[in-house]
């Protein structure tokens, strides 16, 4: 208990340190730092949670079990890394004059305040405290995406805040909803928006209106998942703001979406006994699925092109959350953990890229492997892992994902596949001729630091040739938590 | 005496929130949506009060007073200074078909009544009919988003939208618990500050707070460069 309160404190002490360091350099230093004992500490955490299953921190404030505390590990991981990617890229971004002293305190402070709003939706037990921190993850991430002060930049910042804000808005209102009813049931208190008291009790909240309150959540949380039609600010939120900001847009804050939206959807099934709450995210999955896979190929900006392939991704674990049986949860729990870690991987190589030639536009980036083969090659590897090829782990948990459908929903096999072909078509067609062939002009040399990116791929290649044991545990466990609607922890 | 008075209260407390939200989506003056902005908050911190006392709960008075302070006075001071610093405060906006934007609004709120029908016959709570209308006023909020030019009333209708969910939980519910109500009040001022800061770069980048001026960059982006 002591340890959670400690992975909890170290970003957001980080984070009101980093407010007052004006030195860039010591910055980047307490940032890594931070992100290395948020992880440390998160780890720690992680052994002791799987040693009893779940515990309730904090006289029930908090509650971790198989399902959270796995995506809690990650959300660190992915945040360390980020910020030991982010000490060169943002020098560079200094250096250049895209960025003032004043502005890199902010982003400095603003990064681990995104991570402790983060970390707080993961381990809280309560519905509401869930919702006003991915409320504070995403305001800290609006500041962030209009961090260059560009027109387009604060154009996209507008629209992300102004979207999100009216679909988080929605959710509240679902939230409502379902206290509404559980406080009925529960008696009015903070027991009633407890996950683990509503599992307990979800066969009594009333199914009429946990079916309308699902619908609110899921378009709300749904907006933040990226799932289309609600998806408008995506592509121009990741292609403004600094990559290391795509990079955790991508990897970490759906993730939390996501996360909330499932187990609403837990709730919701052992309300109303039907799958109705299932069909409803199958939809919205495929639906995201084909059009991103299709506006691929109308990109001109890299980063906008991979952040279409993040709501394509995000759409195949929201199908396969819907479906809803072990197997699928299984595929869906391991394919957030690989694209998660592929994505961000693949954003820190688009970064450096994108610094070597100078531009974002893919018709200008040409012969990255010639200029500089760590880009090159890790700009074609991270293609390569998120196209679905073996033996990376996003191969095994589409497999796996598709296995799922077949034996539930066979029919959905066929637009599944297509889709996944359409987006990888998109994905080497514009990917081909930046890695390869003479090297662009305007090019010049940077300075890059590609271990993030290396151990990020390394271990997607581990979890696509052999998961380790306690691993494979793990995703049984939570999926098993999903599938019995919370129940079972 | 309370038993039937307390309900008349918060059903009248409703139809006037109604009200001021059909009043934000028809008023063309920036002042003038300002004023009814804020005597929307004072509304919630009326309710929330009336609620409190009906159903003896303490932790509502707390609530209450966050309203008045934050939705009643803070924000409507925060916005009232920033339009005038922007000079902006005389202006007046062109509303689109407000005739149109009006049915638009009426057909909303029966689609409201609608869907909270079923919820309705389940309810034993006191304030029941008030979650139809709370729905009604977040759609409302929606719709002046959408209506509007401005980047200052499109934030307004923002704030109209968290205001009908404060009405939604206290109306409905009888208030949220106070940690999460405190936590989306917090949340709430800190978006408010942002939305300040945002007014003056958009200002400073497109020397207009249109909004259209600032998607045109966006839209550009996606044709051809």
């Amino acid at each position: 208990m002591n340890l959670f309160v400690a992975t909890l404190l170290s970003p957001l002490l980080g984070g009101l340190l980093l407010a007052l360091v004006n030195n860039p350099r010591l910055a980047a230093r307490i940032n890594v730092g931070t992100g290395i004992t948020t992880f440390t500490f998160s780890l720690l955490l992680v052994i002791q949670v799987l040693d009893v299953k779940s515990v309730d921190a904090m006289s029930g404030w908090f509650h971790l079990d198989a399902y959270n505390v796995f995506l809690l590990a990650l959300t660190t991981f992915v945040g360390m890394t980020t910020s030991i990617f982010s000490a060169p890229y943002m020098r560079h971004e200094l250096a250049s004059g895209h960025v003032d002293l004043p502005r890199l305190r902010l982003y400095h402070s603003m990064f681990q305040l995104f991570q402790f709003g983060m970390l707080l939706g993961f381990s809280t037990n309560n519905i509401g405290v869930l919702w006003v921190s991915l409320e504070l993850a995403t305001l800290a991430t609006v500041l962030l995406v209009s961090l260059y002060r560009t027109p387009a930049s604060i154009a996209a910042a507008w629209k992300y805040f102004i979207l999100c804000g009216m679909g988080i808005a929605l959710a509240l209102f679902g939230t409502v909803l379902v206290f509404f009813t559980s406080s009925a049931v529960l008696g009015h208190g903070n027991e009633a928006l407890n996950w683990t008291a509503l599992y307990a009790n979800a066969a009594r909240l009333d199914p009429a209106v946990m079916s309308i309150a699902f619908c609110f959540l899921m378009v709300g949380y749904g907006t933040k998942v990226g799932l289309v039609p609600m998806h408008a600010w995506l592509p121009d939120a990741h292609g403004e703001g600094p990559t290391p900001v795509s990079a955790v847009l991508s990897g970490l804050l759906l993730n939390l979406a996501l996360y909330a939206l499932v187990r609403c959807k837990m709730l919701v099934d052992g309300s109303t006994g039907t799958d109705m709450a299932g069909h409803i995210m199958m939809g919205f999955g495929l639906l995201s699925l084909f059009v991103a896979a299709f506006s691929l190929h109308k990109q001109r900006d890299i980063k906008r092109m991979f952040s279409f392939s993040s709501i394509e991704h995000m759409g195949l674990m929201t199908f396969a959350f819907g479906i809803g049986s072990s197997l699928a949860s299984f595929a869906a729990l391991l394919h957030m953990t690989v694209h998660s870690l592929v994505k961000s991987g693949i954003f820190f190589t688009v970064g450096h890229a994108a610094q070597a030639m100078g531009t974002q536009k893919m018709a200008e980036i040409r012969g990255l492997i010639r200029h500089h083969p760590g880009i090159g090659w890790g700009l074609l590897m991270g293609t390569v892992a998120i196209a679905g090829f073996p033996p990376f782990g996003v191969f095994t948990s589409e497999f796996l994902l598709f296995a799922a459908a077949l034996e539930v929903y066979p029919w959905t096999a066929v637009p599944l596949l297509l889709g996944l072909l359409i987006a990888m078509a998109g994905l080497f067609r514009f990917v081909q001729p930046m890695v390869y062939g003479e090297v662009a002009s305007q090019a010049v040399p940077v300075h890059v630091n590609m271990l993030p990116v290396y151990v990020h791929f390394a271990m997607a290649l581990v979890l696509g040739l052999a998961i380790p044991d306690f691993l494979a545990d793990w995703y049984t466990q939570a999926a098993a938590l999903i599938v019995a609607g919370g129940g079972g922890g | 005496m309370s038993d039937t008075l307390v309900p008349q209260l918060v059903d009248g407390l409703a139809a006037l929130m109604l009200l001021t939200s059909f009043a934000l989506l028809a008023q063309h003056r920036l002042l003038s949506v300002l004023n009814w902005f804020a005597a929307q908050g004072f509304l919630l911190a009326t309710t929330a009060a009336v609620v409190a006392y009906g159903t003896n709960n303490h932790e509502l008075y707390i609530s209450a007073l966050m309203a008045l302070l934050l939705k009643g006075l803070l924000l409507p001071w925060l916005l009232w200074r920033v339009i005038r610093q922007l000079h902006v405060h005389r202006e007046v906006e062109p509303l689109m078909n407000r005739t149109m934007t009006m049915l638009i609004a009426l057909a909303l709120t029966l689609f409201s009544f609608h869907i909270i029908q079923p919820i309705e016959k389940i309810s034993h709570l006191m304030t029941r009919d008030s979650m139809a209308i709370a729905m009604a006023c977040v759609l409302l909020g929606m719709l002046m988003m959408i209506t509007r030019r401005k980047a200052i009333t499109q934030v307004i209708g923002f704030l109209a939208v968290e205001n009908s969910l404060f009405f939604a939980a206290i109306g409905s519910t009888n208030g949220m618990p106070l940690v999460v109500e405190i936590g989306i009040a917090f949340d709430v001022l800190i978006a408010a500050l942002i939305f300040g800061l945002f007014f003056f770069q958009i200002r400073d980048t497109f020397d207009s707070l249109e909004v259209d001026a600032m998607h045109a960059h966006l839209i550009h982006k996606d044709d051809d460069e």
